[in-house]
């Protein structure tokens, strides 16, 4: 019980934590007499607002920096750090890849290690996507920026029109779990557990709360004794039961819309006559948003975790609780495929 | 008491993934002038937008051109045409105030408009018509991008210029994020003045007029 207590505290916490940042955020958006501002402008003060000028800032220091590189090797240097540092705030501020990524993670039962190794291989995709369009359409054919930019929205739609799919068909997935866990809580309880047994892929997660509640309840957790206790990544424990192809689906969902912050500096360097300069710069880019997309889809995935060892005393309930969270992410993912693909939210657009 | 737990986590967790807004990809320094009739009418605004070198290379890239690092007028016609035509959408990003009521819809399609590059930068002139000529104490033009993807500031030098204005208008260049706004008379004496003190909390960049 001092362990529920604890993580009750901690968990209380942090959301205060969170709560106050963004209460402190939005506050400040209003202006010095008082007076709301335009409700129009994004821009922003506090905290998003700091991000928002230290990109920028970032951003607008990548021109001189690749003409600079030119006469002076130790420009290049500069230009690798701060694009490093312009993609961990890039993934902090704007974009829908991290809120994707984070939903499927809760949605489908990811663990952190699988969710970490997910976040960097859909950054790298989204790299690789911007220097290959780049490469190919201005590099190679010398097409114009106009046919550019239907290329680009092309990939955007298809991008949009997958991460749809990913949310339609982890909507009916996880829908189903949460229909059998209500049913299962209205019947006997032996049926809940048979049902909690099809989602084998959720047991991960108790995994840490072994060895530190041991005066805790281990009735439920009897059933994920053929995991055994090794903390080693083995691959196949990373790959999760459902192997690579599931999560494969959220990589090329994600990462294939590139940024258009890293085309433009890619094209620049090109014309500069210095494109591997761009290249290099364009994967620190990735590397830095894989950090950030990481981090919050670590945080997504323990408050989760969090969440399913508190409710863990009603089995039936709780059973109940962690299909609903799974499928209001899943539900999450789907809206934000369809906003994106109905122009409704628009994450970045292009001249 | 868990449920309620789980239900501010889940919240939490969505406050967190929801998309912000995105930094500016696109910069636009500007030198605008207010175009008078001998009736002491606004009749348009001519602009002068220099966009940041990244974003001139993109915007020119696979354009044919016969000297290499230079175009011609001609040679930026298409795009000129494209990005004037796009800009319309968008109102092109100018807002009309007239004794501080806003006009909507104030401005009609530009007649002239062309493209220059120098120093790797593309500049987009154009005039932006009033579609009725203006009479006002109080004109105030704001220019900014809502959606906060081209950042517009003024140039240093010669940010905003009155032609052929009555010799009583003034007419104050109010920049973003800066408490200091210049004040400047048609015999370009120059003074600082902090009677505005306190509107840079509202974003944007702006033109401020008054006739009296």
């Amino acid at each position: 019980m001092t362990f529920r207590r604890l993580s009750a505290a901690v968990i209380l916490a942090a959301c205060a934590i969170v709560c106050f940042t963004i209460a402190d955020a939005l506050a400040q958006q209003t202006g010095p007499f008082g007076a709301p501002r335009p409700p129009s402008i994004p821009q922003a003060d506090g905290i998003v607002g700091w991000i928002l000028a230290k990109q920028a800032e970032f951003y607008r220091s990548f021109s001189g920096l690749i003409r600079a590189a030119k006469s002076d090797g130790s420009a290049v240097w500069t230009l690798l750090g701060l694009s490093f540092l312009y993609g961990i705030f890039h993934a902090a501020g704007p974009g829908h890849g991290k809120a994707v990524i984070s939903s499927y993670m809760v949605a489908s039962g990811e663990t952190w290690r699988r969710g970490v190794v997910l976040s960097f291989v859909s950054a790298l995709a989204q790299a690789l996507v911007a220097i290959a369009v780049v490469s190919i359409a201005a590099g190679l054919i010398g097409v114009t920026r106009r046919t550019m930019d239907v290329t680009v929205q092309w990939i955007e739609i298809a991008s949009y029109a997958m991460i749809a799919v990913l949310g339609l068909s982890l909507t009916w997935t996880k829908g189903r779990g949460f229909i059998a866990a209500w049913r299962g809580q209205e019947h006997a309880h032996g049926h809940t557990h048979s049902h909690s047994h099809a989602h084998d892929h959720d047991h991960h997660h108790h995994h840490e709360g072994h060895h530190h509640h041991g005066t805790h309840d281990h009735k439920h957790h009897s059933h994920d004794d053929h995991h055994g206790h090794s903390h080693g990544p083995e691959p196949e424990e990373l790959a999760g039961p459902g192997g690579w192809k599931r999560g494969l689906s959220a990589i090329v969902a994600v990462g294939l819309r590139p940024c258009s912050g890293a085309i433009l500096v890619l094209v620049f360097a090109l014309a500069q006559g210095l494109y591997w300069a761009g290249v290099a710069a364009t994967f620190m880019i990735g590397l830095g948003t894989a950090i950030t997309v990481a981090a919050i889809a670590t945080l997504a995935i323990t408050a989760k975790n969090l969440a399913a060892r508190f409710s863990s005393g009603g089995e039936g309930r709780g059973a109940l609780l962690i299909r609903g969270v799974e499928l209001a992410a899943a539900l999450l993912v789907l809206v934000f495929g369809v906003a994106l693909l109905t122009g409704y939210m628009t994450s970045e657009r292009l001249l | 008491m868990i449920r309620y737990f789980t239900i501010i986590l889940a919240l939490v967790f969505s406050a967190l993934t929801a998309p912000a807004s995105a930094h500016p990809h696109v910069w636009v320094t500007m030198q605008s002038q207010l175009v008078y009739a001998p009736d002491g009418t606004v009749t348009g605004i001519r602009h002068a937008w220099t966009f940041d070198d990244v974003f001139s290379t993109y915007a020119t890239q696979g354009i044919a051109q016969k000297t290499k690092g230079k175009f011609t007028r001609e040679e930026l016609h298409t795009l000129a045409k494209e990005n004037v035509d796009s800009l319309q959408e968008y109102g092109f990003f100018n807002y009309a105030f007239i004794d501080g009521g806003r006009r909507k819809d104030a401005f009609a399609a530009p007649a002239d408009y062309w493209l220059d590059y120098e120093n790797d930068a593309l500049t987009l002139n154009f005039t932006l018509p009033f579609k009725t000529p203006v009479k006002a104490k109080e004109l105030r033009i704001d220019i900014h991008d809502p959606e906060f993807f081209v950042n517009f500031e003024f140039a240093d030098k010669d940010p905003v210029k009155l032609a052929n204005a009555p010799a009583a208008c003034t007419f104050t260049v109010i920049k973003p994020n800066d408490n200091k706004f210049s004040i400047q008379r048609l015999d370009k004496s120059f003074t600082e003045s902090n009677i505005n003190e306190g509107m840079g909390a509202h974003y944007g960049s702006k033109i401020a007029v008054k006739c009296p």
